[in-house]
């Protein structure tokens, strides 16, 4: 027996907007020419991610495309002060907040294992392994409790923290046990998973037998269930969810339902385990075409609008491809001297060793 | 003993410890197992629950990996939590969290991210408990880099080793030799403690040196005590930290004496004894008058109590250990 409640959607895949009760949304104050900059910009770097793997300038790239609207909707829905745990592929939702997409590439072409400064944009490192970032969101979310920024009712005070996740992280045990805890201790933490559907070759189908959204009430908080490639929708969700949760009510479960339009990576070969026909009915689904629709059909996209947009794209590309090639490679001794705070003698001993046997090979 | 001293079993200098921290810096906070309302199960942090708070002194759900992870989130939030993992053998739910995350941020984050977690952990056996109660997990955690990993053998050093700890900047394992917890010895607050990563010469001697850590060392002070009858002057050294090792009071040790001895509770192969001696034989291959003997658990997993007085190396096999260095 399968359950299945039917995602909501605000914005239709034809760019129509209808209101919902259960999703309540102040469209005309939302600046949707932003959210479909940002969904545009977006989508660019991915594409120029998957171009410069394809040129041996990275090693691997995991593709956001067809998520450009749960994670613009739901990058939105945040303030400056909230805190985000993304996974690995949360490139939409970096770009709003502010980080540099240069600095996205570092760790897939081989020069990092992190690449930006967590705290200057609250947008923390990448996390490969799956499921483990839900923990330290719900940790990070016990401090904010400790500080007391939960439920003052103080805009300037009161933050939450939105953990990422997939479909496929909801089997891990990390994951389940990060929903015990933040439902337990009523934690100031919403959870944004972006269903696409499929966890490398496993199909939903293999993770779970009800939606996502539902797994969230056996826990004992609210799951809700939206349409992914509804940027309207996501960022109704979100905002609603932190609200709820800076003002003390406890977790969310977010379910974007979306669709992995590309392989898991550039180095995964989907046609081996899914067919184009699937792909090519969500293509038909797209975010940002629904949205360019909407916004032309409401007069608010305008030529010069497309133009200036187009021109940022263009430069976009241009910075990244240049960004990418002029990314240093570490020193050899800084793995070295990041394992402790201080360096222990032995290791100092290792370093040495190590940097003359370097030097002498050059 | 100093008029500042008291003396106390190692269960409440861990607790004496604990407190001290906390009122030192509002940002430590207690998270683990049965820690708040009973106090733990061997009452190390007995009582700091009613002094703190729950919002410091935190019941937590029952798992291993939401303890770990938690606590990471935590310090990235500027906190600086201390873990308690109930037993030895319950850390292993855990090693994810460990390993892929607490251990790797600093690195990962180009020394952006600093994750000062301590992780309390009750090891070692000799308390006829059932099987995961009596386990020696350090050579996992002395292998993953980026992790500190210390065990206390007296009061004295459980009381200062657990403030040196909170302080550190960098994740620290903690083991305590559970079945040297009411083992008593005397606390001075103000003493000036041996930085963490330092071990120390407890006994010193000329004949033999005989390296242990945590539950041992008393075993060992008793076999310097009988060699001493016999004529054989033994320097015994408490390792107190195992990663990372002080080589050089190894070093400058077996130089003089010429003999080793390693005693471990933990299984043969991999033990901190294999790397003690790698690191001995390397630097001062010359100054050894014999091989450097290991005095080990077996490379069995731990076996049922009524067996484990010989399994473990007690004072016989270590006294043995001792002998086999001098047929040399």
């Amino acid at each position: 027996m399968s359950i299945n409640t039917e995602p909501i959607t605000l914005l239709n895949a034809e760019g129509i907007y209808s209101a919902n009760k259960a999703l309540p949304l102040a469209v005309d104050a939302v600046d949707a020419t932003a959210l479909y900059r940002d969904m545009v910009m977006a989508r660019r770097v991915d594409t120029e991610a998957i171009a410069l793997q394809r040129q041996g300038e990275l090693g691997l790239w995991p593709s956001l495309l067809g998520q450009e609207a749960a994670q613009v909707g739901a990058a939105h829905a945040l303030k400056p002060r909230d805190v985000v745990f993304p996974t690995y592929r949360e490139h939409g939702v970096a770009w709003c907040r502010g980080v540099n997409p240069v600095d996205l590439l570092g760790l897939f072409r081989g020069t990092t294992l992190g690449g930006w400064d967590p705290t200057a944009n609250n947008f923390n490192l990448y996390t490969l392994v799956i499921g483990a970032q839900t923990l330290h969101g719900v940790g990070y979310a016990m401090g904010i409790v400790r500080d007391g920024d939960v439920g003052t009712g103080d805009p300037a005070r009161d933050r939450a923290v939105l953990v990422f996740l997939g479909d496929g992280a909801l089997s891990e045990g990390e994951t389940n046990e990060a929903f015990v805890w933040a439902a337990a201790q009523n934690l100031p933490v919403v959870f944004f998973c972006q269903n696409n559907q499929w966890a490398i070759s496993a199909p939903y189908s293999v993770q779970s037998k009800i939606s996502v959204a539902q797994r969230a009430q056996g826990f004992g908080f609210a799951g809700v269930r939206v349409d992914g490639n509804d940027v309207f929708a996501c960022l109704a969700a979100t905002e609603e969810a932190l609200a709820a949760a800076r003002a003390g009510e406890g977790p969310t479960l977010i379910e974007a339902l979306t669709y992995r339009r590309n392989p898991h990576t550039t180095s995964d070969d989907d046609g081996r385990y899914r067919s184009g026909a699937e792909n090519d009915a969500w293509a038909a689904l797209d975010p940002i075409d629904r949205l360019r629709t909407y916004l032309t059909s409401t007069g608010q996209l305008e030529e010069a609008i497309l133009e200036q947009i187009s021109g940022q794209e263009k430069s976009l590309a241009e910075q990244l491809r240049s960004g990418c090639r002029a990314l240093p490679n570490p020193a050899p001794a800084s793995p070295f001297q990041n394992t402790y705070a201080d360096l222990p003698l032995d290791l100092e001993q290792q370093m040495n060793e190590h940097l003359e046997f370097v030097e002498a090979g050059e | 003993m100093s008029a500042t001293s008291t003396r106390m079993p190692l269960a409440h200098a861990l607790n004496l410890g604990l407190r001290h921290a906390m009122e030192a810096d509002d940002k430590v906070m207690l998270l683990g197992e049965d820690i708040g309302q009973l106090g733990g199960v061997f009452r190390v942090t007995d009582g700091l629950q009613k002094a703190f708070g729950d919002h410091r002194v935190v019941d937590s759900p029952l798992g291993e990996a939401g303890i770990v992870g938690s606590a990471i989130g935590l310090a990235m939030a500027g906190y600086r939590p201390v873990c308690e993992i109930q037993f030895d053998g319950f850390v292993f739910p855990a090693m994810n969290q460990i390993i892929t995350q607490l251990a790797k941020f600093r690195h990962r984050s180009e020394g952006r991210i600093s994750v000062p977690v301590v992780i309390r952990i009750p090891v070692g056996g000799g308390i006829g408990a059932i099987e995961h109660h009596s386990e020696s997990p350090e050579a996992y955690f002395a292998h993953t880099a980026g992790l500190k990993v210390v065990s206390p053998s007296t009061s004295q050093e459980a009381y200062d080793m657990m403030g040196l700890a909170i302080r550190s900047d960098d994740p620290v394992i903690f083991l305590e030799p559970k079945r040297s917890y009411w083992l008593k010895g005397d606390v001075d607050s103000g003493n000036s403690p041996e930085e963490l990563q330092k071990a120390t010469v407890v006994r010193e001697g000329q004949d033999l040196t005989l390296v242990a850590y945590g539950a041992l060392m008393p075993v060992a002070l008793k076999a310097a005590e009988v060699c001493q009858r016999e004529g054989r002057n033994i320097e015994v050294i408490d390792l107190r930290s195992l990663s990372p090792i002080d080589d050089k009071t190894l070093i400058e040790s077996v130089e003089r004496t010429g003999r080793m001895v390693v005693a471990h509770e933990a299984s043969r192969t991999a033990g901190l004894g294999a790397e003690v001696a790698a690191r001995v034989q390397d630097a001062a291959f010359h100054s050894l008058l014999s091989p450097v003997i290991r005095v080990t658990g077996y490379d069995t997993p731990y076996p049922p109590s009524r067996l484990e007085e010989d399994w473990l190396p007690g004072l016989d096999r270590i006294l043995d250990g001792i002998d086999r260095s001098f047929t040399y």
